[in-house]
């Protein structure tokens, strides 16, 4: 993993959410989700100073960011490609779906492309069944994809910003 | 009430509240299987995360069965731990944590110690009806650990001794389900991490995913290589421990066998690790006295309370994170390093042998003495000066391997001059003993008067903090005793924040000290056994004729014929080191 230098302001931003939370180890969950809020994403050097902030060991903090689903270490691509993987979107093919943006993007799933453009994503039930399989692209919704639509959407992003800017903080 | 009653297999009990059903049960004689539950009575260590429900039973009225290990007794309850529907239920669930195991038993290096490996038989397992995917994860090896985490079965163990025991950090469960191991952060590699190496994670792994690096075999090919000398050293805790692989009570001293199958398996010269125990005494107790006079003389800049240093899990665990203190613990080398040094200059000047040509292996409870032996500035133009650290586990294997009926053997004595050694060089094997046996030496140094006494109780036990004041002529010496580093961890902050009143302190990283190392045979979740090896190493000290460091003859001759007197220019250079900033 290249190591990344935080800037000074960074730091001082993570610690100041530490600090809103009292620098409790208990809180760490809380901690992470504000800061992933702030910066996007959770890298390893931010893992650190957060696990000093919070005197809890960098394993910990590791642990909790890699068992929910929810944080990234990360950064989104301009446009995060979400893929549904609930129930209903499961049984009609949302697998097959996902290994198709694997293939074209050739990125895994918590991955972006080189160029920063696209991230790779799974999510848990987002509410749409009537539309399974669902793709969401930053906050447009694609319902019933099917693999060999795949392309085409990518294609939308790739030309340019389609209507509705996909882009999300 | 703090009484409650209940029946378990029929057989009605009396217990205090708040009890689990796995202790009720255990105080009637009925043994409950048991995978990732583990408690260590007395070290207040226990890991109870109810994850793998083997100890499941049925509990008259309810509808699920009962994890034993945390679940509490309820008055009326009426318990079986092992009708029909806990058999079946019980096997399905070691079912389960097969089918993700791999199925490599015979060349597993946890075989026939293996509390996964037991339990599977015990329960009768002949079949695996669920068959799926089994996860991998690549093996990381490090100087002294392997992580071979397929064998892994999440049982947190290792987690709860890393994290709150020796509050090092350095193991997590990461990821979750299928995908979910134990790792160090960003699943770096054990030798990134701050790991100490103490093997305490080691010595709970139930199974094959946490082993010792073997270094057997390249002791067996230096053993055959008739260019080479190889000597042998044994540090205090093996002689109580290694009887253990061979059937006897723990606790039985087989100093004589040990030496007798050192000798057997082709060693050269057979020594003993406690003769270096003796010489650390005369270094570190030296050094004590040295700060203790300048102190009293007035010198405000005198780093105290001196910290031991015999223990490499507990140096590299300063090195990281507490390296602003690193001038404070004494520069006096290990035992094991105090050894090798010597052996490798005055043995072999004295017996003329080339460096090259001189082995030096040790036997040690310890799988951080194998990073030890490592690390550079205990190297000769890159020759180290002990070669090969096996662990006594090792150690047993290799006398197996070598078809020697241990039992059988006849008692024989370590050769010298490395080999003799006083009482106060075995009780380096315990908890409170280093200090102990540099209080014996010191006293004796500093008031120019022989000792009342030769046994301080007050400086023994298994409590995880002790201190005790010792009277030198009217000076109170105050002494602190810490063993498992969360506990040196605490001396420590107390002594950063100014509120220490300590002139010395001993630290050693594995509860108990090395009788309880990482390459002790395993205990199996049982503390009774080291309390055992403890008593046997006091036992030890006792029978010897020679109690005091300084009294070895063979320690006042190097000094005469080699080192000059303790602290010397010579003595400096082969006998003390330096520490360093790991952050
Ligand atoms: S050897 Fe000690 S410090 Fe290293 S991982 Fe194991 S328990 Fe933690
Ligand atoms: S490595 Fe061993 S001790 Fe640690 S969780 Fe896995 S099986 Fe348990
Ligand atoms: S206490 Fe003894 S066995 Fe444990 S790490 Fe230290 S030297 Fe090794
Ligand atoms: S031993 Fe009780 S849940 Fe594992």
């Amino acid at each position: 993993m290249p190591k990344i230098k935080l800037s000074e302001n960074t730091v001082n931003q993570i610690k100041e959410v530490c600090t809103e939370f009292n620098n409790k180890e208990g809180e760490l969950i809380n901690v992470l989700h504000k800061v992933q809020k702030k910066l996007g994403y959770l890298p390893a050097e931010v893992q650190e100073v957060i696990a000093k902030e919070l005197n809890a060991s960098v394993a910990k903090v590791y642990g909790v960011v890699t068992f929910y689903s929810f944080f990234s270490m990360i950064p989104k691509g301009e446009f995060p490609i979400s893929i549904c993987m609930g129930t209903a979107c499961y049984v009609r093919g949302a697998e097959q779906v996902l290994s198709e943006f694997k293939r074209q993007l050739k990125v895994e799933v918590g991955e972006s492309t080189g160029d920063g453009k696209f991230s790779l994503n799974c999510l848990r039930c987002v509410g749409a069944c009537g539309l399974a399989p669902v793709v969401m692209v930053g906050e447009k919704v694609y319902g019933r994809v099917a693999p060999s639509q795949v392309k085409e959407i990518i294609k939308e992003y790739q030309e340019g910003c389609p209507s509705g800017n996909a882009k999300t903080a | 009430m703090d009484t409650v009653q209940l029946t378990i297999d029929n057989k009605p009990i009396v217990v205090k509240k708040g009890t689990t059903i796995l202790e009720a049960a255990k105080g009637i004689g009925i043994h409950i299987p048991t995978l990732c539950h583990m408690k260590l009575d007395d070290l207040n260590i226990e890991n109870k995360p109810g994850g793998c429900r083997i100890c499941i039973v049925e509990v008259q009225g309810r509808r699920n069965l009962a994890p034993a290990c945390c679940t509490e007794v309820s008055d009326g309850m009426v318990v079986n731990s092992h009708s029909i529907r806990v058999v079946n239920a019980r096997q399905t669930v070691m079912e389960l944590i097969l089918s993700d195991h791999p199925s490599d038993c015979l060349i597993c290096p946890k075989s026939g110690n293996c509390d996964l490996q037991s339990l599977a038989h015990q329960l009768g397992i002949r079949e695996i009806h669920y068959k799926g995917e089994q996860s991998t994860y690549r093996e990381d090896t490090s100087p002294a650990i392997i992580r071979d985490i397929d064998k892994c079965i999440m049982c947190r163990r290792c987690e709860m001794m890393c994290n709150e025991v020796q509050t090092v950090g350095v193991l997590s469960a990461i990821n979750r389900g299928f995908n979910a191991v134990v790792s160090p952060a960003f699943e770096m590699n054990l030798d990134h991490s701050v790991c100490t190496y103490c093997g305490q994670c080691v010595a709970v792994c139930p199974t094959g995913a946490l082993t010792e690096v073997n270094h057997t075999s390249k002791v067996i090919r230096a053993l055959s290589d008739p260019s080479k000398t190889v000597i042998v050293q044994t540090a205090p805790a093996v002689r109580a421990a290694l009887g253990e692989e061979f059937g006897y009570e723990a606790g039985t001293l087989v100093t004589g066998k040990l030496v007798s199958a050192l000798r057997r398996l082709g060693f050269d010269y057979v020594f003993d690790t406690d003769f270096a125990a003796d010489l650390t005494i005369m270094e570190e107790g030296t050094e004590l006295l040295n700060r203790l006079s300048k102190y009293l003389e007035g010198d405000k800049d005198v780093k105290l309370p001196i910290l031991t240093s015999c223990c490499p899990a507990w140096v590299k665990f300063f090195e990281h994170q507490f390296p602003q203190m690193k001038e404070i613990p004494s520069t006096a080398r290990s035992p094991q390093q105090m050894f090798g040094s010597i052996a490798k200059s005055y043995f072999a000047e004295k017996m003329n042998i080339k460096r090259e040509d001189l082995v030096v292996v040790s036997i040690m409870p310890c799988v951080a003495k194998k990073y030890e032996c490592g690390r550079d500035e205990f190297k000769v133009n890159g020759n180290p000066d002990v070669d090969y650290a096996v662990t006594t586990r090792e150690l047993a294997s290799l006398i197996k391997l070598a078809n020697i009926e241990f039992t059988k053997l006849p008692d024989e004595n370590f050769d010298n001059p490395l080999g003799e050694s006083t009482g106060a060089g075995v009780i380096f094997g315990t908890t409170g003993g280093v200090i102990e046996a540099a209080v014996r030496t010191a006293y004796e140094l500093y008031t120019k008067k022989s000792l009342p006494r030769l046994d301080f109780d007050e400086l023994r036990g298994m409590e995880g903090i002790r201190h005790a004041t010792i009277d030198f002529n009217g000076f109170p010496l105050n002494i602190g005793i810490a063993h498992g580093l969360g506990n040196a961890r605490k001396l420590l902050e107390k002594i950063e924040a100014g509120e220490s009143e300590f002139h010395a302190i001993e630290i050693m990283s594995c509860p108990g000290g090395c009788i309880g190392g990482g390459g002790q045979p395993y205990h199996h979740g049982n503390a009774e056994i080291l309390k055992k090896r403890q008593m046997a190493i006091y036992r030890e000290d006792k029978n010897k004729t020679l109690r005091k460091s300084h009294e070895n003859p063979y320690i006042i001759k190097l000094y005469e014929e080699y080192l000059g007197k303790p602290m010397s220019e010579k003595a400096h250079s082969l006998l003390h080191t330096e520490y360093f900033d790991r952050t």
